[in-house]
């Protein structure tokens, strides 16, 4: 029946009395592109080192191929990882560090040349043959240690933040490689990060984690339109999560108006958490808007306005291309596509408001300075 | 090993170059004066020259050296994996335990080994029973074992006292080993002895060098471990050289010699230092 070429059974992991992975199950398809998604310390590692057979699970079965693996050591399963700070060999230089897994297989030295040569051309590494790994930049190790993993022609590519450590730029034009290389060479790979945009851009399918339990596994486009709660809808960009009442099937009351949407199937007066993302707010004249607020703060971002607006002491993020002054009135209006209607959840009131914006700007901010840092 | 910059960098520091002189260049500047002049003073090679009647002397302090690093090396190594594999924890309570004998006396360490070595001491006693009970079988007749004053106890004298510094320098390089690149090569195939052989020890050697060198260097040199576990028949260039000080009061041979043995410990250390790579980073 299956393509799938692991399942992840019932995991669970604690260290020290603390649930880590709290009974996962997930399966991965042969040659897809699968990313776990999640904030820091929500287990992706710890995820990924279950799956290489670093981290034994404290029940569940691990399935590689149809067949438990959960016994096996590391260096008998036919995957390889990308850790998340590379792993070079220090006292070895770029070439040894590539053959590294061919002679541990005690591959012929012409062959060994050879795969080697064929990889460096792969990442682009061409010449650097005899540099200490020392010499090299962040790129540049990051594009060795994914040669030293696909040299082994492993079934299955582990990446934990492999691009986690690289500038915008050169992260952007990783991220195109890393693809190209999956497609061309028809490899699984598994693939961590907790940048939503780097998810969203890559992968076949996204598991978002928290606290080590799946939120949602689906594609980036189901994970984007729907999200299934208020953590989703809050990690993969932005959204407003206002607090709303399901009236009748296709009709949910939020913002004191009763908005038409697409969703039903929930209790009458139900009540639910209404995604709306800013992007998809349109601004109206205030006499033909369904609803309208007060113009707290904008920015200006580049190609779009991002404008904070209040509507009954709530703060609502839209995108504009157009500048309001702050202190206005401005109205506004949402099409039923642009409604997506989400059960409540533990999740339910913590995400998704604006007032404290600035507060949560920062704090993104230090997190991504001390990502840097690492 | 980039001396001279470092040096270069140093210089700007003044601090330090008050302390190399004050402590290095000026008593080696003293060990050679002494070394190429004769009692009034004059200019000479006789002292030099006069060495060569202890060839012997010199080449067994060597050779006993070496063997007592190599000894320490064996033990030690296994011991230092093993401590850096425990949790934090038990890793300060085994530093611990191998610092403790240091902060002892080191005289009074070698005046134990010598009761314990002794003829009627605790492990001859022990040996000797066994020994008399194993020649009680039919084709079996072992000599009664003796210890004290011979070479073996010499180097296990050596390995006890100095076994600390090929320890720590060792464990310190293994811990601050990063284990992902451990968890790196198992990841591409390898085996824990592949692992072993091919990470841990080529990470582990630049603690090696310098456990070697704190080990080789003072063994060479001792005197007192000599004197008291070896007796008269293993006298070591350590112990001449306290003579020439101490009681024949020659202190221009005595100098010669130490310039001698620094030259040749020296060119010990330069060849070890050639086996293992360029990124040793020992400083003598
Ligand atoms: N060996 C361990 N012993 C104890 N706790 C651990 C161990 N490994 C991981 N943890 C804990 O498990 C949790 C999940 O860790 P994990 O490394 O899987 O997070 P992550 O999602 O990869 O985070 P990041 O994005 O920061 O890498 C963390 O709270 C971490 O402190
Ligand atoms: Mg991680």
């Amino acid at each position: 029946m299956s393509n799938n070429i692991i399942d992840l059974k019932n995991i669970s992991v604690s260290f020290d009395g603390e649930t880590i992975i709290d009974d996962m199950n997930l399966y991965i398809r042969d040659k897809e592109f699968i990313t776990f998604l999640g904030p820091s310390g929500c287990g992706k590692t710890t995820t990924l080192r279950i799956i290489a057979g670093f981290q034994q699970p404290d029940s569940g079965d691990v399935i590689f191929d149809g067949k438990v693996i959960n016994g096996v050591p590391p260096h008998k399963r036919q995957l390889n990882t990308i850790f998340q700070r590379y792993a070079l060999f220090p006292h070895l230089n770029v070439y040894e560090n590539i053959a590294f897994g061919l002679r541990l297989k005690k591959t012929p030295e012409k062959e060994i040349k050879e795969a080697v040569t064929e990889m460096l051309a792969l990442v682009n590494l061409k010449g650097f043959e005899r540099r200490n790994i020392s010499s090299l930049s962040g790129g540049q190790q990051q594009r060795v240690a994914i040669a030293r993993a696909l040299v082994v022609k492993p079934r299955v590519l582990l990446l934990d933040e492999p691009l986690g450590a690289l500038d915008l730029k050169l992260r952007k034009d990783m991220q195109v490689e890393l693809k190209n290389i999956q497609k061309r060479l028809g490899i699984t790979f598994i693939y961590v990060t907790h940048d939503q945009e780097e998810a969203l851009s890559m992968s076949d399918t996204i598991v978002v984690m928290d606290s080590g339990v799946i939120q949602q596994i689906g594609t980036p486009t189901d994970i984007y339109n729907e999200p299934k709660n208020a953590f989703v809808a809050d990690f993969i960009g932005e959204s407003n999560i206002i607090e709303g009442v399901m009236r009748a099937d296709f009709w949910v009351e939020m913002a004191g108006h009763k908005f038409k949407c697409l969703d039903k199937g929930f209790g009458v007066d139900e009540e639910v958490d209404v995604v709306v993302r800013p992007e998809d707010v349109d601004v109206v004249p205030v006499e033909e808007a369904m609803i309208s607020g007060v113009v707290t703060s904008t920015t200006f971002k580049g190609d779009y306005y991002e404008i904070i607006v209040e509507i009954k002491g709530f703060k609502w993020m839209i995108e504009s291309t157009h500048n309001q002054t702050v202190g206005s009135t401005i109205g506004l209006n949402i099409i039923p596509d642009a409604i997506h209607i989400m059960k409540k959840s533990k999740y339910s009131g913590l995400y998704g408001d604006y007032s404290s914006f600035s507060e949560e700007f920062d704090e993104l901010s230090d997190a991504t300075y001390e990502e840097e840092d690492e | 090993m980039k001396k001279k910059s470092s040096l270069m960098t140093h210089i700007a520091g003044s601090p330090y170059i008050i302390w190399a002189v004050l402590f290095i260049i000026v008593p080696l500047c003293m060990v050679a004066y002494y070394a190429f002049t004769d009692k009034s003073g004059n200019f000479t090679f006789d002292n030099m020259l006069s060495i060569g009647k202890y060839t012997d002397t010199i080449i067994l302090s060597i050779w006993l050296g070496l063997l007592a690093t190599v000894i320490s090396l064996v033990v030690a190594y296994p011991l230092a994996m093993i401590m850096a594999a425990k949790g934090p924890e038990k890793q300060s309570r085994m530093t611990m335990l191998i610092m403790l004998p240091m902060w002892m006396n080191f005289l009074l360490r070698t005046y134990s080994w010598m009761t314990i070595l002794e003829d009627n001491g605790l492990l001859t006693t022990g040996l000797n029973y066994i020994v008399d009970c194993l020649n009680t079988l039919p084709n079996v007749s072992l000599d009664p074992v003796h210890l004290i004053n011979t070479r073996g106890a010499v180097v296990l004298g050596m390995v006890y006292n100095f076994l600390p510094y090929m320890i720590l320098p060792i464990y310190t390089v293994m811990l601050k080993a990063d284990r992902s690149l451990v968890e790196a090569a198992q990841d591409l195939g390898g085996n824990k002895l592949d692992v072993f052989r091919n990470v841990t020890i080529p990470l582990s050697v630049p603690g090696i060098v310098s456990g070697f060198t704190m080990v080789f260097v003072p063994s060479v040199s001792t005197f007192f471990i000599s004197q008291k576990l070896g007796g008269t028949g293993t006298t070591l260039i350590g112990d001449i050289i306290e003579t020439q000080f101490q009681t024949a009061n020659n202190f221009n041979l005595g100098a010669s010699l130490s310039f001698v043995l620094m030259i040749l410990i020296f060119i010990c250390l330069a060849v070890m230092n050639k086996f293992s790579d360029d990124d040793g980073g020992v400083v003598i």
